[in-house]
């Protein structure tokens, strides 16, 4: 894969690379995939959950209740992050637990109460989106082209 | 209804795996992993193709980080219609705002209260 990257490198390098490779350990990738099948399976379980409750009990509609179960699923999250079980759970996890929208408050409230020491307007203000941030912009930037093309798509069909 | 939550179980599980893949098998970071989702989750709303998804599977569809990216498109495009060109400017957290407030509230205030753990 890093055939490019190596022909810069001197033999001796090249050496150390093979041998570095060869001693990393190898990624268990089944049983990280069922893992995180699992958790995250049971992550949107939960969610389910709480859209049938929003549903059923305070009048939102199939499409609307996607907005209070990902607001109260983040609520959840944030605590569990402040009491540090998330950390625990993604340890085990891993992408079980990144992809949900509780891995985004994870990382939010992790960078925030981290910083705490370096102040709150510096250390927690500046940094809480620290690692959240990509999704964010490239989220917002990508949606924001996709949007266009959309507009300029239907004004040239409408005319 | 019961069959709702199995798929919610089972397409939400199946998108973790996905991103499970992309860190063991592509060797992307956490945060590539993260941000290739929320821009499929914007190419598939921008098609059409995320909102069946969220039919089908429910939270399943709308929990994992993908569905930030779709959301962002609907908004952007739903404000389009209304507004036309500006719309797109103006609509584009519009139906994102709850979990992104929620986030920014929330953990400001877990830092008010916890401290740092190990």
């Amino acid at each position: 894969m890093s055939n490019k990257k190596n022909k810069k490198l001197s033999p001796v390098q090249q050496e150390y690379q093979a041998f570095a490779k060869a001693r990393e350990p190898k990624r268990p990738v089944l049983k990280n995939s069922l893992r995180a099948f699992f958790v995250g399976g049971t992550i949107c379980f939960i969610g389910q959950l709480f859209q049938w409750i929003y549903i059923t009990y305070f009048g939102f509609n199939e499409m609307t209740a996607g907005n209070p179960t990902v607001a109260t699923l983040i609520i959840i999250a944030v605590f569990m992050t402040g009491f540090g079980f998330y950390d625990h759970l993604a340890q085990y996890a891993g992408g079980g637990t990144i992809v949900p929208v509780t891995g985004f408050a994870n990382t939010v409230a992790s960078a925030a109460i981290e910083h705490r020491t370096e102040g709150y307007v510096l250390g927690v203000g500046g940094n809480m989106y620290k690692i959240a941030g990509p999704v964010i912009t490239y989220g917002v930037v990508s949606a924001f082209f996709i949007g266009l093309i959309a507009v300029a798509l239907k004004a040239l069909g409408g005319m | 209804m019961v069959q709702q939550f199995v798929f919610a179980f089972i397409v939400g599980g199946a998108i973790c795996v996905i991103g499970q893949l992309l860190l063991d098998v592509f060797r992307l970071t956490p945060a590539h992993m993260t941000v290739t989702l929320v821009v499929t989750g914007a190419v598939l709303g921008g098609l059409g193709l995320y909102e069946p998804l969220i039919k089908f599977a429910g939270a399943g569809a709308s929990v994992p980080i993908s569905s930030f990216g779709n959301a962002l498109v609907k908004g952007a495009l739903s404000e389009a219609e209304r507004t036309g060109f500006i719309g797109v400017f103006t609509g584009i957290f519009e139906v994102t705002s709850a979990g992104i407030s929620a986030a920014i509230i929330f953990g400001f205030l877990a830092s008010l209260v916890f401290k740092p753990k190990g």
